[in-house]
């Protein structure tokens, strides 16, 4: 089908939903249905737009429609020696760029490169009125009407259907190698957080089981200079490991009990909820296996200025993501109404009220 | 709506007789801002010191309708924060505390009026800084930055304004309070920090915020490239960002802009170059010196006449002197200039430069070029004298003409400095009628009685459609001594 043949009929789908007053659910690689709630409402499959636009690596951005296979894209980036910054988490390998954008998840590299909404550069989109929609483009400085384009990552397909997505590409460092420390918490925090502050070329780090490992980027003699600055062991297979842990391949993630991914100030010493953690992102990023009761994780994190969102349970309670304050859930409907005034698109797959 | 002599006694309770200013005298130095083509005295300038004098601001100006444009340092080139003859100017400068430097959690907490120079001042005790660098930095203010997602010329490497921002507290024109962002990595929901971030003052009013520090680079170096041809320049740019290599800055300039930042401040540049390139690096270890050896090594292979590294801090400094100075340099040549800014994939420089070229010999007027080459960002300077009869008129052809080529190479009309008034026109160029209406009802989410900054950045459809129109007569301006807002 060509794209304005494809774009008219997915217009010509979401007026249909509009006039009917039924509500879509918008599937990617439906890879991620564990996270964020379950609607009930008619299937609107957006796997089969499929394909790379453009690609320039010396322009540094890669446009693709919305059911490109994010394998594919690390391919071709890979073959020219380009990544996407923020390391994508792709658990299955039906994994899609839009389901990824949509949900706005970012890896390892986080705390040292980009997120993923600092990587999207424009987005073609069809609103909640059936609207074919640009915003944005390929370059990176644009401040031409109002940043659209990062709104809609990270919100669950509720504001509009991503036809094709324009990203910000990096080089890839020339090398990257693995150490590992062992170290107690409140040691592996305050190193990492004293790093920040300093030149050193790390790209992840990770805790968890007494050991801190620390990943670095660069030319060879610049990763064994760190190296000695650091100390510690170099693991073997460092790309396996980072790349076992940002898809939760390894033993920690294999789990019956609910699994809690904790956003938090980097600082913060370790909480004081019962059961196995992990850390990433110099301590940001926290993840908890816990049986503890959910409202008390909650209302503990908030205490801490921190989001907890249930990642993965098997007892499914609504609004599994961190919650928002009433002011701002203000601005969310009225953003929500903007876009997609008679709620179609994914109503509640973010939140129950949005 | 209330008349001037009305003001002082409506806002008693809102703050002082001191902040309240309504005599021409006072008014006349916020009649524009760094757009200065156009001017126009505003109902009242209001100087608020607090927090809580904003939302006592903005809540009688909302009963009494009166609209309002907020207003930072004034140095926005777009003529954002140009006054609307019924509205007030809400002057934020006054709230320019800085109330936290966090070295741990690398962050400055900070009043909107606060310069952004002056975090990187604050926080270099540390050894951290602020990387988002305006030439302006010296004057403008982060509550402008913020509405502007201004950029520098360490962006390439480090970002715009929106990647450094961590939170950020704005008043709506409810008069309400909010939070938004945090100290964290991530934050739920929807993003409305970055949406915030350029709406240009469309939006809310932004009270406070916290902005991301880094550790200062250790080592850097910066290189000097001259190039016979501006082409070849273009290239050497592509190649070493293809190459690998992301420079902390990476600027070129054209042969008016040497003559001029030379003459201004003796930089020693090569005034006999058709380009130079100014590439700033820094790194870790080898990885400088092998940066170094790239972006020599590309330079060489696009036919650079010379490649020079600065010998010690005092010439690095020397060289970003010339080049923080362009804008000045120019204003000594010509009474006047247009500052244009749009963005283009880095691919079709060459072909835009000549174009831009043609249309100063076609219209005859002559333009500078000065740009953020890493980032595709241009800055053609449009040399004019206001007091000729028509010569404003040819700048502003000129400068639509080369804004129109951006967006048709697939880039955009603006890149750093807004939209505000000066480029309401080419919003229609760049946008469908569908996305307009989406804009507007973003907008409306926020302000639904159209309070905050009228009249900018969206354009009317009745606007578009004069336009459109506009074009079948060779680009002349209907109703051209109306003035354009
Ligand atoms: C930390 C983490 C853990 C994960 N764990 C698992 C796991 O255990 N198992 C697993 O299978 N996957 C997991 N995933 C991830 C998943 O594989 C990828 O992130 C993936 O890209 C989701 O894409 P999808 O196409 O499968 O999305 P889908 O699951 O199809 O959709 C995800 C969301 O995006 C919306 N969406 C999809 N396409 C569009 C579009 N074009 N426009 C608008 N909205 C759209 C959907 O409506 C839905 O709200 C995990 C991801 C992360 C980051
Ligand atoms: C010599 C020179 C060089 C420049 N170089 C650059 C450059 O390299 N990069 C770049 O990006 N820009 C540059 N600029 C443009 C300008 O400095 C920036 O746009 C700057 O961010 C404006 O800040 P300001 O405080 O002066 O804002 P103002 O000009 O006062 O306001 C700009 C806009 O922001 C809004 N605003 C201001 N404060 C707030 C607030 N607190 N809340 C809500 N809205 C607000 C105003 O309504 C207006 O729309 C340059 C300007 C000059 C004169």
């Amino acid at each position: 089908m060509s794209e304005s043949d494809y774009i008219q009929t997915l217009s010509a789908v979401i007026e249909e939903a509009n006039a009917t007053q039924e509500a879509l659910q918008i599937l990617g690689g439906n890879s991620k249905s564990f996270y964020g709630n379950k609607i009930s409402a008619n299937t609107l499959d957006v796997s089969k737009h499929i394909g790379i636009v453009d690609y320039e690596p010396s322009e540094l951005y890669i446009t693709a429609r919305n059911g490109t296979l994010l394998s594919e894209i690390e391919e071709i980036l890979e073959a020219n020696n380009q990544m996407l910054p923020f390391e994508p988490p792709h658990f299955s390998p039906s994994a899609t760029l839009g389901g990824t954008v949509a949900c706005a998840l970012s890896g390892p590299r986080r705390a040292y490169a980009s997120s993923m909404r600092d990587c999207v550069l424009g987005v073609n989109i069809v609103n909640g009125k059936g609207e074919y929609l640009e915003f944005g483009g390929q370059v990176m400085k644009n401040v031409a009407g109002y940043d659209a384009s990062r709104l809609m990552c990270g919100a669950f397909g509720t504001l509009g259907v991503l036809t094709q997505i324009s990203l910000r590409v990096s080089p890839k460092p020339h090398s990257e190698i693995t150490i590992a420390i062992e170290i107690n918490q409140r040691e592996a925090l305050e190193n990492m957080n004293a790093w920040t502050q300093t030149q050193l070329p790390i790209s992840a780090t990770y805790f968890n089981n007494e050991v801190l490992y620390i990943r670095i980027a660069g030319l060879e003699s610049t990763t064994k200079k760190a190296h000695q600055e650091i100390g510690g062991q170099i693991i073997e297979n460092s790309e396996k490991f980072w790349n076992d842990l940002k898809n939760h391949q390894t033993d920690f993630f294999r789990t019956e009990k609910p699994l809690w991914r904790i956003i938090i100030p980097n600082t913060t010493p370790g909480l004081p909820i019962n059961g196995e953690s992990c850390l990433e992102w110099n301590g940001g990023l926290r993840w908890i296996k816990s049986n503890e009761n959910t409202q008390q994780i909650i209302n503990l994190c908030k205490k801490m200025k921190a989001q907890a969102t249930l990642f993965k349970t098997n007892s499914k309670t609504k609004d599994c993501l961190a919650s928002i304050n009433p002011n701002i859930q203000k601005l969310h409907l009225n953003l929500k109404t903007a876009f997609d005034p008679k709620r179609i698109l994914n109503p509640g797959r973010m939140y129950s009220w949005c | 709506m209330p008349n001037r002599s009305e003001i002082p006694t409506l806002f008693s309770d809102c703050l002082p007789k001191n902040n309240i200013l309504t005599s021409t005298e006072t008014l006349r130095p916020y009649e524009c801002d760094g757009y200065t083509a156009y001017k126009s005295l505003p109902l009242a300038v209001l100087l608020p010191e607090t927090t809580q004098q904003v939302i006592d601001i903005i809540k009688t100006c909302q009963s009494e309708s009166i609209p309002i444009v907020t207003r930072g340092a004034g140095t926005g080139l777009s003529g954002g924060a140009h006054p609307i003859s019924n509205g007030i100017l809400l002057n934020l400068s006054k709230l320019n505390e800085i109330l936290e430097i966090n070295h741990e959690l690398q962050y400055a907490h900070v009043g909107p009026g606060v310069r952004n120079l002056a975090i990187s001042d604050a926080a270099s005790e540390f050894g951290l800084y602020y990387a988002p660098d305006p030439s302006s930095q010296i004057a403008c203010t982060i509550g402008g930055n913020i509405a502007e997602n201004s950029g520098g010329v360490h962006c390439l490497k480090y970002g715009l304004t929106v990647h450094n921002l961590l939170e950020i507290t704005f008043v709506t024109i409810d008069g309400e309070l909010i939070t938004i962002g945090s100290e964290c990595y991530e934050n739920p929901g929807y993003d409305i920090l970055a949406l915030l971030t350029g709406s240009e003052g469309m939006l809310a009013i932004m009270v406070e915020a916290k902005v991301k520090l880094l550790p200062k680079p250790t080592n850097k170096e910066v290189i000097l490239a001259a190039f016979n041809k501006v082409e070849d320049a273009g290239n050497a740019v592509a190649a070493i960002i293809a190459g690998g290599v992301i420079p902390a800055g990476l600027e070129m300039m054209d042969n008016a802009i040497i003559s001029a930042a030379e003459n201004f401040c003796h930089a020693g540049y090569p005034t006999d170059a058709a380009a130079i390139l100014l590439c700033e690096l820094d790194g870790y270890g080898d990885s400088l010196q092998w940066e170094i050896d790239q972006v020599t090594e590309q330079c060489n292979l696009a036919n650079a006449v010379s490649v020079h590294k600065a010998e010690d801090a005092d010439e690095q400094e020397l060289f970003w002197k010339g080049r923080k100075s362009a804008f000045p340099a120019i204003g000594q040549l010509t009474p006047d200039y247009l500052c244009m800014d749009g963005t283009i994939p880095r691919k079709h420089l060459a072909h835009v430069l000549s174009e831009i070229s043609n249309y100063s010999k076609e219209i005859g007027l002559a333009v500078a070029n000065v740009f953020h080459a890493g980032d595709g960002n241009l800055h053609p300077l449009i040399m004019y004298d206001a007091n000729n009869l028509g010569e404003l008129e040819k700048a502003e052809q000129i400068g639509g003409k080369i804004l129109e080529l951006c967006v048709s190479v697939g880039g955009t009309i603006t890149g750093e400095h807004g939209v505000g008034i000066e480029k309401l026109n080419q919003m229609c160029v760049q946008f469908k009628r569908e996305e307009l209406n989406q804009f507007e009802r973003i907008k409306e989410s926020f302000d639904p009685t159209h309070l905050l900054n009228p009249g900018k950045v969206i354009p009317t459809l009745q606007r578009c459609a004069e336009f459109g129109k506009m074009h079948v007569h060779h680009g002349e301006m209907p109703f051209k001594d109306l003035p354009r807002f």
